[in-house]
């Protein structure tokens, strides 16, 4: 196992170890439970075909992943450079990209978790009406790339700084602005709406999973978008290493 | 072991560090000695390849830290000031991880980690999360992990920091026990930590080596005249009455050639508490301990205790850092 897999188990195991992920675990399969019963089983069930209401189910599930990224991104570095323990990654053969690298998947396979814990919502969908078990797969994929790109967003932002509060503000801006850009990309006119169109991490590249149709152009917008901020926050790594 | 050449570090247009330049020998352990914000923690952490010089070659081993910083790493252990533990972990999860990180392999880990404990002596806390340790453990596991891959060049930054005089005591025995088998880099602000545990020192003033060479040798360069210690029991010599006695005794070494001065100093450094006794500082332009000694058993004097006053380094790095520590 190479010092990647071996960042990765001791922050997963950290994430198990620490009240911070119970609590985001809690919050986020509460809220999604809520805004379930809200959709799907409540007083206005019924209203809605079981694929808008799976459409919606994940509409709302991505809300609470692309949150429930930031909370659990932020400590990653931010805390190991404010306790003094990332100089014991610093002055190991190591190297940056194997720090970020190991730290974001294991928040991706933490948040993974998470994500699969609700999946008996939209089984329930599956087995009382009538949706495409490609449509939950398509969605859930679509969750795990919505997280994945947020949680890179939260590494390059805990990368930052050694306050976790600050990582925090500058991960939600990021995050925020580019969910934002979907709102402004139907406001303003072309060409600039179609740049925001192009850029925004929910709106268009989201649509697609939501209603269960897989898109190239949104897989490899998310995975470009990752690797941007990953390698953003290698290069952070190496300048504060150095500085 | 360790070569630095015209080494400086700046943070901004401020210089931290530098130039420095020294050489460290395989087998020693040699301590920076410094005010607070002198830079030993900047060169501590160039060497330990944490920081990069802003000019200047440092070489370890052969490998210059630069362009082989992963081998370079591969070969030391850093401790800083305050301990890398993480608190989540247990001591030993802790150190099979530190051991990992470092290149080891499992097995590799497992058959060295008892080791560590044991010489680093957190056996008995091995199970506890760190964070429910007191410092002095989590130094102490710093320590181990600090060794565990067995590195050449063991660098140790201010090791007794927040340690209680029971703590220090047990470090400064670690630090013993570990200069058989590594080159080891010591720094502190606290003269008795570095003149206790190293061959050889080096003063560190404003980001520069000031001075360099045993205790002795920094003595002989800088000190115009040496102090030693004298402890006798009261009442001795032909003068067997008391303060008549003693002034007697001050009397007996001042005549003895190349002594200075000499002045009563019951709480003067080597001085030995204990009913009874009188101490003696002796200001002399030679180390004179076998004379003193030799002329006060000669007139009847018993001596209960003798030694080099340990004021005489702290002269040194007073004078040569130019200022009174605070």
């Amino acid at each position: 196992m190479g010092a990647t897999g071996i960042i990765f188990r001791r922050e997963f195991r950290a994430y198990t170890r620490s009240p911070m992920g119970y609590i985001v675990a809690a919050v986020v399969l509460l809220l999604d439970g809520i805004l379930f019963y809200a959709v799907a089983l409540g007083p206005r069930a019924g209203q809605l075909l079981s694929g808008q209401a799976l459409d919606r189910f994940l509409y709302n599930a991505s809300g609470m992943v692309a949150v429930a990224a930031v909370a659990l991104s932020i400590r990653l570095i931010a805390e190991e450079r404010q306790t003094g323990t990332l100089l014991l990654l610093d002055t190991s053969p190591v190297r940056d990209w194997e720090i970020v690298l190991g730290k974001f998947l294991s928040a991706l396979a933490f948040l993974g978790a998470i994500t699969v814990a609700t999946l008996y919502m939209p089984l329930m969908i599956l087995v009382n009406g009538k949706i495409a078990v490609g449509h939950i797969l398509i969605g859930y994929l679509g969750l795990i790339c919505l997280g994945g790109a947020v949680l890179s967003i939260g590494v390059f932002a805990t990368s930052l700084t050694r306050h976790q509060l600050v990582a925090a503000a500058v991960a939600s801006v990021i995050t925020g602005t580019l969910f934002l850009f979907s709102g402004m990309a139907q406001v303003v006119g072309a060409p600039l709406g179609r740049v925001f169109a192009a850029l925004t991490i929910h709106g268009r590249h989201w649509a697609g999973f939501g209603s269960g149709i897989l898109h190239l152009r949104d897989l490899v917008y998310y995975a470009a978008l990752t690797y941007f901020f990953l390698y953003a926050a290698t290069k952070v790594m190496e300048a504060k290493r150095w500085e | 072991m360790v070569q630095l050449t015209e080494v400086t570090k700046y943070y901004g247009r401020k210089r931290a560090l530098g130039p420095v330049s020294c050489e460290i020998e395989k087998g020693d352990t040699v301590g920076f000695l410094g005010l607070n914000g002198v830079g030993k923690t900047t060169l501590l952490r160039i060497l330990a390849c944490g920081l990069r010089p802003s000019s200047g070659r440092v070489r370890i081993d052969g490998l210059d830290v630069l362009q082989d910083p992963h081998e370079v790493r591969k070969r030391v252990g850093y401790l800083p000031e305050i301990p890398p533990v993480y608190r989540d972990m247990t001591v030993r999860d802790y150190l099979a991880f530190a051991g990992r990180i470092k290149g080891m392999t499992p097995e590799a880990v497992a058959r060295r980690i008892p080791e560590v404990e044991e010489r680093a002596r957190v056996t008995e806390v091995a199970d506890m999360p760190a964070g429910h340790l007191s410092q002095g453990y989590r130094q102490r596991v710093g320590v181990a992990q600090a060794i565990i891959h067995e590195p050449e060049l063991l660098i140790l930054d201010e090791p007794t920091h927040d340690l209680d005089p029971v703590q220090i005591m047990e470090m400064r025995g670690m630090i013993r026990s570990l200069k058989d088998s590594h080159t080891i880099l010591i720094s502190s602000h606290i003269l008795p930590e570095i003149s206790q545990t190293c061959d050889r020192l080096l003063i560190l003033d404003d980001g520069e080596i000031v001075a360099s060479g045993t205790e002795e040798e920094l003595g002989e360069m800088l000190l115009q005249s040496r102090r030693v210690a004298v402890t006798v029991r009261e009442g001795g010599g032909e003068e067997n009455n008391g303060s008549a006695a003693n002034e007697g005794a001050a009397m007996v070494i001042g005549r003895i050639p190349g002594v200075i001065g000499v002045r009563r100093s019951d709480r003067g450094e080597g001085a030995i508490e204990e009913t009874g006794t009188v101490t003696f500082e002796v200001e002399c332009k030679t180390d004179l301990r076998a004379e003193v000694c030799r002329v006060l058993v000669e007139n009847g004097y018993d001596v209960i205790a003798l030694a080099r006053a340990q004021r005489d380094l702290e002269r040194v790095f007073v004078g040569l850092v130019g200022r009174e520590r605070t």
